[in-house]
Formats: C-alpha cells, sequence, structure tokens
C-alpha cells in the first residue's frame, strides 16, 4: 500500500496533511508527501510516477471541487483512473456529494477523526491491505 | 485525582501558594505594569488610559466589496482593520494567473495594481484608521501601494500607521506563503523594516508572529520562543546593516495566539514580554524603553474551534477575548464561529466583534492593569513558562539558530511532530474538547443550518480579470517596464529595493509583474520536505 498525500494550488496550509502523512505511515502504509503548491499535473505525474493506490488531497482554500476535479480528469488522461482520491480539509457539508460525483473516493470534512481516516486508506479497496 | 497538565506536558498542582515564588525577587521579575521588564503589561494604567484595539481579520472578493465589509464593521465600532488577500495576491499572482484559477478573491481580497488598493481603502481615512496587511512574500510591493495611497489622500509619511505582517520566517515554517528562497526573502523584510524606519515612522514594519506556528500544531512555549528566536534574526538583520538597535527596535511588532488554558496563555505572554524586554536591553543593548516593549496583537486561534456544534466556539471565543484581556493585549481579534466552514459570514464577523466589546465594557477585565497579577499561581505559571520558553530557545540554537533550523526543515519537521502528537492527545481525550472526545451530542444534523456559507462567484475573478486588463491597456506601459527593469537590475546588486518597488508600484505594475522581476533574480524557495 502506497500513498501519496498531496497540497494542490495555493493554499499554505499543511498542518493536516502533514498529521494524516504520519498517522498513515505509522500504520504501516508507505507515504509520498508531496510538499505545498503542486499543481493538479503536478501531483497526477507524482502519483503515476510513484505508482501509487491512492492521493489524498488536504485543501483547506475552498477550491476543493476545481483542485479535485483536475486532478481526477488528470488521473483518467494518464488511464490511471484506478488510483483513487480522498479529499480532506475544510470542506462544507453541501460540497460532500459534488465532490463524491466528481468521482472522489472518500470525503473527509475538518474534524474528522484520525482513526476514520487511516482506516479509509487501508480498507481503500474494500479489504484491509495493511 | 484528575491528572492536569499544560499543552506541553508539565503537571499542574492542585493548589499553589508562597513555597511555589521562593527564591524569586518580585521587584526585579514582576515589577510594575508599565515597567521595565513589563511582566505585568507594558503600560502604567493598561486599559484605562487606552482600550485593546479591535481588529478583525477581513477580505474577500474584489475591492470594492472589501471595502463595504470594512465600513459595515466601523459603522458597528471595530476602529481599525486588519486586511485578508487572496492566495494569488500572497503569493504574487496576478489574477489571470492560471495558476490562480478558482483561487480569485476567495480567502481575501485580491489585488493586482494600485488601483485595487486605491478602490480597497476608498472613504477611509489613512490617517485616522490604523491598518495591518496581512502579507508576507509580496510584502513590499503591497505596503509600497499602501504608501502610495495614503500619499493620494494626502497623508503626510508621519501620519500613516500601517502594520505590514512582512515575517516571512515563519510562513517557511508555517502558512506557506513564501516565494523566494529564504536569504533573498529576508533581504526583502529588511528593505521594507529599514525604508520604514526612514520614511514611515509610525509604521509597524514587521509583525513577528508565533501565531501561525502554533496554529500549525507547536506548542504554546514553543510558540513564544520561535517568535522571540525570529525577531532577535531580524534585529540581526538590521544591525548587520548598519542600524543601530533605537532606530527600529520601537515598531517592531507581534502575533500570538491564544486558545486553550486561559492560565497558561497569560503564563506566557507575561513571560514573553520579560525575555524580549530583557534580550533587547541586555543583549542588544536598546536604550529607547520603547526597544523594550513586546507589543502584540493577541488573536484567538481558529483551531480551537470546532466543526462540530458551531455555536459553541462563539462560548469559545469569549474565554479567548478574556485571556487575551488579561495576558495584556494591545490589539485583539477573534476567529469567527464559523471558520471550520466557510470564509465568515457579515453576521459571524459582528458577534466576534460584539464578543470583544462585550468583554472590555461588561465584563471587567479592562479595570485595572495585569488583575492576575500576584496569584500564587499565575506568578509561577510565568516563571514555569519563562523556563520552558528558554529551553526552546536553546533547541533551536542546537538546530544552528532559527533561520538555518528553517532552511533545512528542522523546525517545521518539529512543528509536524508537536502537531501530530496533539491529534493523539485529542483522540485519547488527554486534551479535552466538548463536543469532539468528550459531552458528545448529535451536533452534526444541526450545523448544516447553524453556518451560512459563502458562496464563492466566479464572477469576481472575471471582473478583476477584466479590471486588471483595462489597466494593463491604460497605463503608461513604457514607465511600467523601465521601472521593472530597474527592480530587477538592483535586485542583481544590494542595495534597498524599496525605491525600485514604490516606482513600479507607481507606474501601476502589477504584482504578478514585480514578482516575476525579483524571481528572475532570485529563483524560488525549494521545500525542504521532512518528517
Amino acid at each position: 500500500m502506497k500513498v501519496l498525500i498531496a497540497k494542490p494550488g495555493l493554499d499554505g496550509h499543511d498542518r493536516g496533511a502533514k498529521v494524516v502523512a504520519q498517522a498513515l505511515r505509522d500504520a504501516g502504509i508507505e507515504v509520498v508527501y508531496s510538499g505545498l503548491k503542486r499543481t493538479p499535473d503536478e501531483i497526477v505525474q507524482e502519483a503515476v510516477q510513484e505508482d501509487v493506490d491512492a492521493i489524498g488531497l488536504s485543501i483547506l482554500s475552498g477550491a476543493h471541487l476545481l483542485l479535485s476535479r483536475k486532478v481526477l480528469d488528470g488521473l483518467r488522461a494518464h488511464g490511471a483512473e484506478d488510483i483513487k482520491v480522498i479529499v480532506g480539509g475544510i470542506v462544507p457539508p453541501r460540497d460532500v456529494n459534488p465532490l463524491r460525483e466528481l468521482g472522489v473516493h472518500r470525503v473527509f470534512p475538518m474534524g474528522t477523526p484520525l482513526a476514520d481516516i487511516v482506516t479509509a486508506f487501508k480498507t481503500i479497496d474494500g479489504e484491509d491491505r495493511r | 485525582m484528575r491528572d492536569a497538565r499544560l499543552h506541553g506536558g508539565t503537571p499542574i498542582k492542585p493548589v499553589y501558594g508562597p513555597e511555589d515564588l521562593a527564591g524569586r525577587d518580585a521587584d526585579q521579575d514582576i515589577g510594575r505594569p508599565g515597567e521595565y521588564p513589563y511582566t505585568r503589561g507594558i503600560h502604567k494604567a493598561m486599559y484605562r488610559d487606552r482600550l485593546w484595539t479591535m481588529r478583525q481579520y477581513i477580505g474577500f472578493g474584489t475591492p470594492a466589496e472589501t471595502n463595504a465589509r470594512f465600513k459595515y464593521l466601523m459603522a458597528h465600532g471595530q476602529d481599525a482593520l486588519n486586511v485578508a488577500f487572496d492566495l494569488p495576491t500572497q503569493l504574487g499572482l496576478d489574477s489571470d494567473d492560471p495558476r490562480a484559477e478558482g483561487e480569485v478573491g476567495r480567502v481575501g481580497m485580491a489585488i493586482d495594481t494600485l488601483a485595487d488598493m486605491e478602490e480597497a481603502f476608498a472613504g477611509i481615512p489613512l490617517d485616522k484608521v490604523s491598518v495591518s496587511l496581512t502579507i508576507n512574500g509580496m510584502a513590499a510591493p503591497i505596503t509600497a501601494m499602501y504608501y502610495a495611497v495614503a500619499g493620494q489622500q494626502g497623508v503626510a509619511p508621519d501620519r500613516v500607521v500601517t502594520t505590514p505582517q512582512n515575517d516571512i520566517l515563519k510562513e517557511f515554517v508555517a502558512r506557506g506563503t513564501w516565494i523566494y528562497p529564504v536569504d533573498p526573502s529576508l533581504r526583502l523584510v529588511a528593505d521594507l523594516i529599514e525604508f520604514s524606519a526612514k520614511h514611515y515612522p509610525r509604521s509597524n514594519p514587521v509583525s513577528v508572529c508565533g501565531y501561525h506556528i502554533r496554529e500549525a500544531g507547536c506548542t504554546t512555549a514553543q510558540e513564544m520562543a520561535y517568535g522571540l528566536a525570529i525577531a532577535r534574526a531580524y534585529i540581526e538583520l538590521m544591525l548587520a546593516r548598519g542600524m543601530a538597535v533605537d532606530e527600529f527596535a520601537p515598531r517592531i511588532s507581534f502575533n500570538f495566539t491564544c486558545w486553550g488554558k486561559i492560565f497558561e496563555e497569560v503564563g506566557k505572554f507575561r513571560a514573553g514580554r520579560r525575555l524580549y524586554a530583557r534580550m533587547l536591553r541586555e543583549h542588544f543593548g536598546a536604550t529607547n524603553p520603547k526597544s523594550w516593549t513586546f507589543r502584540t496583537l493577541i488573536g484567538g486561534g481558529g483551531s480551537a474551534f470546532t466543526v462540530q456544534e458551531p455555536e459553541n466556539n462563539i462560548v469559545r471565543g469569549a474565554y479567548i477575548a478574556l485571556a487575551a484581556a488579561l495576558s495584556g493585549a494591545q490589539t485583539m481579534a477573534l476567529p469567527t464561529y464559523d471558520e471550520a466552514y466557510t470564509i465568515p459570514s457579515a453576521k459571524a464577523q459582528l458577534i466576534a466583534l460584539r464578543t470583544m466589546q462585550i468583554c472590555a465594557e461588561e465584563s471587567g477585565a479592562a479595570d485595572t492593569a495585569d488583575p492576575l497579577g500576584g496569584s500564587y499561581y499565575v506568578e509561577a505559571l510565568t516563571n514555569e513558562m519563562e523556563r520552558l520558553i528558554g529551553e526552546e530557545l536553546a533547541h533551536v540554537e542546537r538546530m544552528g539558530g532559527i533561520v538555518e533550523a528553517v532552511k533545512t526543515g528542522a523546525l517545521q519537521a518539529e512543528v509536524a511532530r508537536q502537531a501530530y502528537l496533539f491529534e493523539h492527545k485529542l483522540n485519547s481525550g488527554e486534551i479535552p474538547k466538548v463536543g469532539v472526545n468528550c459531552h458528545v451530542g448529535d451536533g452534526a444534523a444541526e450545523a448544516d443550518h447553524a453556518v451560512e456559507l459563502y458562496t464563492f462567484d466566479q464572477k469576481v475573478a472575471d471582473a478583476q480579470v477584466a479590471k486588471l486588463a483595462k489597466i494593463r491597456r491604460e497605463r503608461d506601459d513604457r514607465a511600467a517596464r523601465s521601472a521593472l527593469r530597474r527592480l530587477s537590475d538592483e535586485a542583481r546588486g544590494t542595495s534597498n529595493l524599496m525605491p525600485a518597488i514604490v516606482e513600479a508600484v507607481r507606474a501601476y505594475a502589477t504584482l504578478g509583474e514585480i514578482n516575476r522581476a525579483l524571481k528572475d533574480v532570485f529563483g524560488e524557495h525549494k521545500e525542504p520536505v521532512k518528517f
């Protein structure tokens, strides 16, 4: 199991991304962290190159719909739609379903217990893949 | 007995008494308000003479929309402004830059050229209102625009009171609006400090922030230690330019957060004032008492607030306001209860302002200076915080000093580690949070209608882009280009870049153009990713 935790767009708040990255690593998952301010294209390329099973996108600026759509489109363009996308950050309740409809696998708004996030990554294909 | 600890883990005793202050000299360590070492506050009568300034953080959409919100809050008794810029502005991208898509006017107002700044402050008398500009990587050009607008209004330079944040070191650790590598970034910080000290003597050209580093996860003591270490780095930078400490230190200001345990926060600020005063007087040899004073904005931290049962954040905000008042804040700002959901609504901002006003007018917290002074607990806590902050300062030194620790990423790694530890304490319940890990209700259902969600309107970006195109068309393009060439040329040398930036801004060069002129010379920061 390998995961890319990524910060798309211009938002520079990386506390959540780094906390989730550490939790996943402690759960035995291999984690790559993109660093700040990556474009959706750069994230897709890194995900493909690193051959990850999932991408965790952390977005706190409010631009989650646009950025998630671009990452998902990019994955499709690379024939990498098997890479699951999970989104976390400041996501108001009304945006959760639109994100799911775009093809986002799971959405974790602010305040989600860390254990739930770790479980979602570990069971990303419906089975425990620790 | 129930266990109780400070944020960093130090156990708290069930009761404190005179034995906890043994060996300390009350005159030397505590003193009186308004006197060295300012443990009890920087003014003799504190809020009896002058209440703290109320300065909510505001900005969204176009400059015109933000201008209207400024006026709305000022009509309700807010006496100063604290401007939020959108991310493209903070990163030096024009509103029509492809990387700005979806971000124009979202988390703050969009500024592309001087024309936007003129609109943002139209009808706001800049000789009467003090304005904080939350801008760092682009602090030099944005402040140059602000000075230009003040000049257009006919305000004399020595009447302009503005506080650009201009604290790039903390951006590398938290918040992330860095652009250039560390050294040229520091040069720009120092250029703005030097230029302002010479020409705008009442401006506060740097606001050193522990705030964002704490919000990124560090402990209370670390927040103060890192803030003090950053201030020290800037002071050394200015001394290296040949300025005398008393030429600029009186205008250094601070920005710290405040949430969690009230008395720990009070202890943090009392210890911070004492340590800063001693550093300035004893280490740097400052002789002007104004150089010794730790003047600070205390703004509640959004990380104290919960997504669960959001209305409870209003209550948390009231405790934060009280703690900030008891800590001796010069300026106060509170997060809004809807922060975990959205850009604040006008209603949420008014509640935050009213919270500070209730604290000021009704609670009695403003009736006497340092009302907690002399409390066995608070004095012991102040000493303990001083010790803990000292340990963290020593740790920074072991990392090679704050600038080196930022360059290697060691400081960022430590903050991320602390954020993770905090999360564990939250999960285990060691740090209690009502509605999150204790007294958990079924708040999720109500949350939806408790919060008025801000709707981002693409028309804002379209209008901003159209305006930018118009300015590019109508400006004297030759003047703009020649100013930008001068800026690049001077960036290759060592002179102060502010005069060239002022020229570019006045020629209506865009923020994106100014940024590119500098980036061509300085290059871009490469983030050390390690944790």
